[in-house]
């Protein structure tokens, strides 16, 4: 009897893995205010209209429109990327809102709900879970909570254009200090049509009680999202940083081009937690998000230190390097990836390591999965210029096979101009063994669970540096993600 | 930025009109189906141009200051007998071999231009070969050197001057290894074409040992290419040495192409050059192939090595190992770019990558791409790379015991190159070259020491301790 009731709760919880191909597919209807369609000078004041900001940011904008209409789109990642139709895309939609709000009530009860389905209720995890969010809906941002706690420790953890308003010098001063309107294409793109995004600014010597996030979601049919976040740590503080990622189920593509600039001075460190989770497409690789991110941090003062983690299991296309600029002595950059790719998907990930700095020290541990007939790739560069005397390198980036159609690459980059540096790099490629898939067999687990098992054991060491609540995401998402890629 | 452009046409503008205006010159009495080939070669060079920065193979090698200079490029020379003995003596010792050279991009004899021996093996200079072999030449000329990778092989295949031919029939195993001595004498900067074509039959098994050497310090400019094509259970083992002077540029693009359970051991030894660029290419078409692809650089003033290697297992069931060893030290630049391609259905792959180097100053400069690209799953696949140092506990355990410095240094140096001289097969060549990295760690040898094959130094070189027993 008991028995049985086991076996079909199994049922029920293998039937409910089956189904979930994307559970984040859904499309909420609120009025939402889009401009046209269409990329161009007018399109980009009407947003900075929109956003009432002041003519230093316009000028920015306008500046990086310039130079991006100079720019040719990018060629050399391994990735076969449709043309992008720039002018077929709406730059700028927000959820209609009644004006001042004032508290969770007033917020629109549709994008509340939305949120809750994403497991994020505002509400609770203000109660709960102590975890500032800042949800950005398209385009904007729609609430950010716990702002309470965080002002009496002198945190500023508001939306972008918040930020414009209330701290003009702040964002101006960093604005673009890290990511250069012109660092490249996509970069230079979102300077010009950023919408919204978050902005975190930690004081000297305080240490963020909570962990903060930011959970971006598309919701709007053609649209584009391009947000910014911008996050400076100044001497001594520390602050963790969480970034979650959805978008409904459409045909057609869309695109997702966004920075994410540090800073760290003094003795600051920074982690930043990513879980990218936008629509891959379906099962034949129609949609999709085209997700092309530049995030860079700089690791300014000494002894600062800025991680980035990441969990890439969404996106159609997926291109993203985040990089440690390590100027300050006894700076500390550090990568841990995990990237699955099914079906279509193509990811083309990995991480740069600019060693300025004396006895400076990079760590990059990056897992590719690649199942279907998907395309995985590891990109990074580690250079060691010629002042940075002493400086340490580790990289080690390992590509799971699962499936005879997919593919699993490495193009790692080394450079180094001085003679006290050591740089390691190392790197396989393997399917899961026949061995290790025998034995959890033969333990009672069936195929799919073997592979989740081993699939998780084999991203673990990333895993584990995820804060606990990712974490238990993350798991979730690499077993979706897989979901019927065992032969 | 637009000056920049247009002299970089120049240089290609250049080759393309010297083809056309000294055609006749060039082809020299050149069968037809080569005279069709050299043209289609110039067509294919115009679109593609000399190889530069965009390039992501080109990035760090920058030929087009050494292209500047004004050559002297020698379109044809007539039939001439030259004894190369006269030029230079080979003395190593215990190490006999077939000896075959060329001068300046020629190829020397005495007698005959290509000669058949006993048991079937042709050798012999190539443009002999296009004449007397067509059918040998045709089946497999220009098949596997790839002109869409860069402009310099089709720009060798427009301006052949000669090069070696070699034939192993079915069956046949070539006791003694193959020398070729390529040299460089002139008082003139040269530009030089030579073209490699090496045919093995089924069987068939062969040691090749193919150098490059200069006579005298002077600019010179070479692009050469080397086809080799080996058929099933074929065993091959190629040593590659070169000992160039440091105005001399020389780009190197050897393409291996594997049948079915072939074996090639190919060992490249950088000791000393200018801007050396080898592109090394190895295709595994056929199941069960073998390919140990090594490789040792020890670099150092303004000198500048750069290692492309690719190897493409297109078939099922291989294996291939890669390992490539470098001491850079004052200025000098090392370059190393390995790609491993396993194409769809090519399961049961193994294959590894390393690359590990020794960066001995500040100025130095050491770049590693170990790249994996990989269309099948089971598959065995690993690379490494690594820049460093010499171990300073080593360093301090030596140092303990008594020895000095300079001698743990290059103890320490001479155990890191050693792994890969130790694969070296041949017992009389592995002692030679163990003695020229010990000379070359020294900083003793140079071009006019004389490499391996004509060496006309007798005495021991020993070090300060003595490594006999290590």
């Amino acid at each position: 009897m008991e028995a049985n009731d086991k076996k079909q709760n199994q049922d029920k919880v293998l039937n409910e893995v089956a189904n979930s191909d994307y559970k984040y597919g859904f499309v909420t209807n609120v009025d939402s205010d889009t401009i046209p369609k269409g990329l161009n000078e007018d399109v980009i004041r009407l947003i900075s209209q929109k956003k009432n900001e002041p003519q230093w940011l316009l000028d920015y904008r306008l500046d990086a429109y310039h130079k991006f209409m100079n720019m040719p789109q990018p060629d050399w990642a391994h990735l076969e990327i449709p043309p992008i139709d720039l002018q077929n895309i709406v730059y700028y939609s927000a959820p209609k809102t009644k004006p001042d709000k004032e508290s969770l009530d007033e917020v629109d009860p549709e994008l509340l709900d939305t949120f809750n389905k994403l497991g994020i209720p505002l509400e609770e995890q203000k109660a709960l879970s102590g975890v500032a969010v800042d949800a950005v809906f398209d385009s904007v941002s729609v609430k950010t909570t716990f702002q309470d706690t965080l002002e009496e420790k002198g945190i500023i953890f508001c939306s972008f254009s918040e930020a414009v308003q209330n701290h003009p010098e702040l964002v101006r001063q960093h604005l673009g200090s890290v990511v250069p309107p012109d660092d490249n294409y996509f970069a230079a793109l979102n300077s010009a049509v950023f919408s919204d995004g978050s902005f975190c600014y930690i004081p000297k010597g305080v240490k963020s009680p909570v962990e903060l996030s930011t959970y971006f979601r598309i919701n709007a049919a053609n649209t584009g999202q391009f947000e910014r976040t911008l996050i400076v740590a100044e001497d001594d503080s520390y602050v963790s940083y969480l970034e979650g990622c959805t978008a409904p189920q459409r045909d057609e593509n869309q695109l997702h081009a966004a920075i994410v600039e540090i800073v760290a001075n003094k003795g600051a460190e920074v982690k930043y937690s990513t879980v990218q989770n936008w629509y891959p497409g379906n099962k034949e690789g129609k949609g999709g998000i085209y997700n092309f991110v530049t995030k860079r941090g700089l690791a300014k003062g000494a002894n600062s230190k800025i991680s980035w983690t990441q969990v890439e299991t969404g996106s159609s296309i997926t291109w993203k390097y985040p990089s440690c600029i390590l100027m300050g002595d006894n700076s500390i950059g550090e990568f841990y990836s995990v990237a699955v790719t099914n079906n279509y998907q193509q990811a083309d990930t990995g991480s740069k390591m600019i060693h300025i700095g004396k006895n400076t020290k990079s760590t990059i541990i990056s897992k590719g999965i690649s199942a279907g007939y998907s395309q995985n790739s590891y990109r990074g560069l580690v250079k060691m210029t010629g002042k940075a005397e002493n400086g340490r390198n580790f990289s080690q980036c390992d590509s799971l096979l699962l499936g005879d159609k997919c593919g699993a690459h490495t193009w790692p980059y080394i450079n180094t101009f001085n003679e006290s540096s050591i740089v390691e790099h190392e790197a396989t490629t393997s399917k899961i063994s026949d061995d290790q898939l025998f034995y959890c067999q033969q333990r009672g687990l069936d195929e799919e669970q073997s592979i989740n098992l081993i699939v998780n054991g084999y991203a673990k060491e990333v895993l584990n540096k995820l804060p606990m609540e990712f974490a238990v995401e993350a798991q979730k998402l690499l077993s979706i993600s897989l979901e019927g890629s065992v032969g | 930025m637009n000056k920049e452009v247009t002299t970089q046409h120049k240089v290609d503008a250049q080759f393309v009109e010297r083809f056309y205006q000294n055609e006749q010159q060039i082809l020299n009495g050149d069968p037809e189906y080569i005279a069709t080939m050299r043209r289609d070669a110039i067509k294919s060079f115009e679109k593609a141009g000399i190889p530069r920065h965009p390039m992501e193979s080109w990035r760090n090698t920058d030929l087009d200051p050494a292209l500047d200079l004004n050559y002297t490029h020698e379109l044809k020379r007539d039939k001439q007998k030259i004894n190369i003995h006269d030029i230079f003596q080979c003395q190593v010792h215990n190490f006999e071999t077939y000896l075959v050279s060329q001068l300046n991009g020629y190829y020397a004899f005495t007698d005959s231009a290509i000669r058949e021996l006993d048991n079937g093996v042709i050798i012999g200079s190539l443009r002999e070969a296009f004449h007397k072999y067509p059918d040998i030449v045709k089946a497999h000329f220009g098949k596997y050197a790839k002109t869409d990778s860069h402009g310099l092989v089709p720009l060798n295949t427009a301006f052949i001057q000669d090069g070696l031919f070699i034939y192993v029939p079915e069956n046949v195993h070539v006791d003694i290894p193959i020398q070729m001595v390529n040299l460089t004498k002139s008082t003139e900067k040269l530009m030089m074409f030579p073209r490699n074509l090496v045919v093995m039959g089924e069987s068939s098994k062969m040691t090749l040992v193919h150098c490059d050497d200069s006579i005298e310090q002077k600019e010179s400019f070479t692009n050469a290419v080397s086809e080799i094509f080996m058929a099933k259970n074929s065993e091959l083992d190629y040593y590659k040495l070169q000992n160039k002077d440091d105005k001399a540029v020389m780009v190197n693009s050897t393409y291996f192409h594997q049948k079915d359970n072939s074996n090639l051991s190919t060992n490249t030894i950088s000791l000393n050059g200018g801007i050396l660029r080898n592109d090394i290419d190895v295709t595994l078409n056929g199941q069960n192939c073998h390919a140990d692809i090594l490789g040792l650089y020890l670099m150092d003033r303004k000198q500048h090595v750069d290692n492309q290697v690719y190897v493409d297992h297109a078939q099922p069931n291989s294996y291939s190992n890669e390992l490539f060893k470098g001491i850079i030290d004052d200025e000098a630049k090392a370059v190393f770019n390995g790609h491993i391609m396993v194409r769809k259905d090519s399961q049961q792959t193994n294959a590894f990558q390393s690359n590990q180097n020794i960066q001995l100053t500040e100025k130095a400069r050491v770049i590693a791409k170990p790249f994996l690209e990989i269309y099948a799953d089971d598959v065995k696949c690993s690379h490494g790379a690594t820049i460093g140092q010499l171990d300073t506990e080593a360093m301090f355990y030596l140092r303990s015991r008594g020895i000095c410095e300079h001698n743990a240094r290059m103890l320490m140096m001479y155990a890191f190159a050693a792994q890969v001289v130790n694969l070296i097969k041949i017992d009389a060549l592995k002692d030679r070259i163990d003695n020229m990295v010990v000379k070359r760690l020294k900083g003793e040898l140079s071009i006019c020491d004389q490499c391996v094959l004509h060496c006309k130094d007798d005495r021991e070189i020993s070090f300060d301790i003595d490594l006999s027993n290590i």
